[in-house]
């Protein structure tokens, strides 16, 4: 028999941006609430110092800050007619845990996404014909929320971080300097972008003469000290080269340590409890309403917490675990097509070109930070015709080294042995002297790309893992071959490169031993209609009106960027529809 | 060179001839703190010693590995196979850089033991694209692998360690390509393990066992632990020289501007 909690207004399950940042929104409103954290409790004094978290076999290769493949896996198998095996160790995305999670130790790259993004089906089929889109066996879908609605948001997480940046067109006036391609903003970015790599002044120089429209990446890695609004203050990132997979001790990135957590934990209706691995939202004899949340705690207690309202934010796919697990929302079944939850999953397509310089060229990759790119976006969404290709989406093509660590940002000539004195040899003739660029593109959904859970394989509390059924859609493979040819002509073109090689990631099948991307989403999509989405546009259950699901698992399919800023904008929204209307009216908000 | 206590080496060859006669030196007799008489060669040999007192994992003076994990045999092998995967030149290679004591360290510890892996069955070959699926933790593949390869080389009557470096070549280029069961891992598997820790042992920070007094990072120019380039990074194409540093030679935290504090936000 579990220990019954005190009841509370508001559970949060996992502690991370999500959670934190709709907590902060929500400490003037004197509601009781409790987050429950699966991981241990950190803060940049005294966890994240200096010099220790500028390792890199800790933290990058052995991976110190994500999710435990001991105690909570997944499976992963390429399509329906397959046996999903156990990720027995990650590789291809990175899911962090404790306090904070990957808020942590994301990069700080601070997109927006496109306004197409919002009403992909419809925009796609408006331009390029519904046979057209139809051919691609694709099921993309309209977000059931518009860009113009989340730009206020977008704008609030941006002056919330600091984020650094140059605007490219402010209320539809193109700005110099930026990006000319961007959705309309109604101001600047709150900082000045960071200063450029010389690996990102070299590539400037190439696509510019190529005709293209280079400009700085947006970053909350901060290149000037700031006071946000809330009067928390950060300082000016040093470019120390350990970023993503770290943890920043200069308060340079922003946070959940830096800029949710203070005013969160001020609160005193605000209960922190970690590592709490919550197992089931629990709900009435109706099925209509959630009553908290049953967990385990450090110890093994069984508990449960009764709550007016909860909140899932963990990882994207251990939402839709957690949905799933509870029996909230149909599943979805690959072959009918009917059903939601696990329904259109998606991911993120990309490849890796590399250009070579002569030794006397010191590129210096080690003087890096997460965001620190130059970058193009003529070829991001659908910012060309595709008319000619046979495919939509696109990619952006970032200049950046967000360091120069030995062991995994070595990048070599093809053709190198991997091993002995040729690769000795190669080593010392190339490192510092190589030009990288990525290529980070749109990730479609398709009928059999879905989770589920797993029907052999189990976590440390006896339950099934998630089965995530998944391989590149062929749309996106071709996307990705034509924006890596775009980006090899580039990697030519700049001034001194003497050789181009190109790795792709985005081919078949999808290889999750080797890092790509951990900008997973979807499942738990949000839309306009039940019988094909979970939530509604403020990430509300349809189903369950007191549980509200966050994050990138509402994504109907992913867009050209890195999701962070997207999906606490989203957050943000649903902050607001949550204070000024289902506080005074609980219930559908749609 | 017979053992001689470094203050009797002093007084016998004077300052100017310690650099080139420097003994391996003994644990007793570091107490040389002579400020006027220290020479290039005895500051280096005090600060390096400083340095290993700092590096638990270090191996005895003469830079033989006390081993945990490998039993000899096993040593015997993974020090001849490292010394081809990355061999010495006119820089130092894997054997120099210590990388046999990180590759024991690594696997005698918590990975080896099976950190972050899940483990649980049932076990299916893998397919391409789901990476490894075995049930052994690395450290069960690296004895496993190891034993299985010593048995069959012996068999043969030539052990690994006795082979020509180019038999030793052609060896290891078989067991990258596959084919080879060794007592059911499939040997690429083991090579890949072997060459991705030899790669790490080379090149990750010393406090871990490997990459000796930084010996692969000042090959390659990388800086180290030492981590600020805020004045620097837009000095593009700037030739940057500065001796790395190990997490193991701090002292206390960085602060890397004075004018940058790094207090709490949080008053």
């Amino acid at each position: 028999m579990p220990t019954a909690m005190k009841e509370v207004d508001v559970v949060f399950v996992g502690f991370g941006w999500g959670s934190s940042i709709l907590a902060k929104e929500l400490v003037n409103t004197g509601l009781k609430m409790v987050g429950l954290e699966r991981g241990f409790p950190r803060f940049t004094s005294p966890d994240f110092q200096s010099p220790e978290i500028h390792d890199e076999l800790r933290f990058a290769v052995r991976k110190a800050m994500m999710q435990d493949n001991v105690r909570e896996a997944i499976t992963l198998r390429h399509s329906i007619s397959e046996t999903a095996l156990p990720v027995r160790r990650w590789g291809a995305f990175l899911p962090g845990t404790n306090l904070g999670g990957s808020g942590v130790h994301w990069n700080g790259q601070h997109f927006r996404f496109q306004e197409k993004d919002f009403v992909l089906k419809t925009a796609m089929e408006e331009r390029y014909g519904k046979k057209f889109v139809d051919a691609l066996g694709l099921t993309i879908q309209d977000w059931g929320v518009p860009y113009q609605e989340l730009e206020p948001y977008y704008d609030k997480f941006e002056y919330l971080c600091g984020a650094s940046g140059k605007a490219g067109n402010i209320k539809g006036q193109i700005q110099p300097g930026g990006n000319p391609f961007e959705a309309p903003r109604s101001r600047e970015y709150p900082t000045p972008p960071l200063k450029e790599q010389y690996n990102g002044a070299l590539f400037r120089k190439a696509a510019t003469e190529l005709g293209y429209h280079p400009y700085p990446q947006p970053s909350s890695n901060l290149s000037v000290a700031y006071t946000n609004p809330d009067g928390l203050k950060l300082k000016a990132c040093v470019y120390c080269g350990f970023c993503e997979r770290f943890a920043c001790p200069h308060y340079a990135k922003a946070s959940p340590q830096t800029v949710t957590l203070p005013i969160v934990q001020r609160s005193p209706n605000f209960e922190l409890r970690t590592q709490c691995q919550v197992v089931q939202v629990n709900r009435d004899s109706t099925g209509k309403k959630a009553t908290g949340v049953t967990y385990y705690d450090a110890a093994g207690r069984e508990i449960f917490q009764p709550a007016s309202m909860v909140v899932l934010s963990m990882f994207p796919f251990n939402n839709v675990r957690m949905l799933l697990l509870s029996k909230i929302g149909k599943p979805y079944d690959p072959q009918t097509g009917a059903g939601v939850v696990g329904r259109n999953y998606s991911y993120q397509t990309t490849s890796n070109v590399w250009s070579f310089f002569d030794e006397d060229v010191n590129i210096n990759p080690f003087m890096g930070s997460g965001a620190i790119g130059t970058m193009i976006d003529d070829f991001s969404g659908d910012n060309f015709d595709h008319a000619p290709y046979g495919f939509i989406g696109g990619a952006y093509i970032l200049a950046a080294w967000t360091g120069g660590r030995p062991v995994e940002q070595n990048p070599l000539p093809p053709g190198t042995p991997p091993w002995g004195k040729g690769w000795k040899d190669a080593v010392r003739k190339h490192y510092g002297h190589v030009g990288q660029m990525l290529v980070h593109g749109t990730s479609m959904s398709t009928r059999e790309n879905y989770l589920d859970l797993d029907p052999t394989y189990r976590d440390a509390w006896g339950l099934p893992l998630l089965r995530m059924t998944f391989d590149f859609p062929e749309n996106d493979v071709r996307m990705i071959r034509f924006c890596t040819d775009r980006a090899l002509e580039i990697g030519k073109a700049m001034p001194g490169s003497r050789a181009v090689s190109s790795k792709i990631y985005g081919q078949r099948p999808f290889d999750v031993a080797i890092y790509q991307s951990t900008h997973n989403a979807g499942g738990a999509i949000m839309g306009t209609d039940p019988s094909t989405s979970v939530v509604n546009k403020y990430q509300q259950s349809w189903d369950v009106p007191n549980l509200f699901v966050l994050g990138a698992s509402s994504f109907p399919q992913n867009g050209t960027y890195n999701y962070t800023n997207t999906l606490q904008a989203l957050n943000l929204h649903t902050a607001d529809a949550i204070r000024n209307r289902y506080l005074k009216n609980p219930g559908p908000l749609v | 060179m017979s053992a001689i206590s470094r203050r009797e080496l002093l007084a016998k060859v004077g300052v100017a001839g310690l650099a080139a006669a420097v003994a391996p030196k003994t644990s007793a007799e570091e107490t040389v703190h002579s400020a006027e008489t220290i020479c290039r060669g005895e500051e280096t040999a005090r600060s390096e010693h400083e340095n290993r007192k700092s590096d638990p994992t270090e191996g005895s003076e003469s830079g033989e590995t006390n081993y945990q994990f490998f039993n000899r045999e096993e040593a015997q092998f993974i020090e001849a196979a490292v010394a081809r995967l990355i061999p010495t030149d006119q820089h130092a290679g894997a054997i120099e850089a210590g990388v046999p004591n990180y590759l024991d360290k690594q696997l005698g510890g918590a990975w080896g033991a099976g950190e972050r892996l899940y483990t649980s069955g049932p076990w299916e070959p893998t397919r391409p694209g789901l990476g490894y699926q075995l049930p052994l933790k690395p450290g069960e593949l690296f004895h496993t692998a190891i034993k299985a390869i010593n048995a069959e080389l012996n068999k043969s009557g030539r052990p690994f360690w006795e082979m020509s470096p180019d038999q030793q070549d052609e060896y290891l280029h078989k067991l990258e390509a596959g084919g080879v069961d060794l007592n059911g891992i499939p040997s690429e598997v083991f090579f890949d393990q072997l060459l991705g820790m030899t790669i790490e042992g080379f090149f990750s920070d010393p406090v871990y066992g490997g990459n000796k007094d930084m010996v692969a990072w000042k090959m390659i120019g990388f800086p180290g632990a030492y981590a600020t380039y805020y004045d620097l990074i837009d000095q593009h194409g700037i030739k940057f020289e500065r001796e790395p540093t190990s997490l193991g030679q701090s002292h206390g935290h960085f602060i890397p501007d004075p004018n940058i504090p790094a207090e709490s936000p949080h008053q």
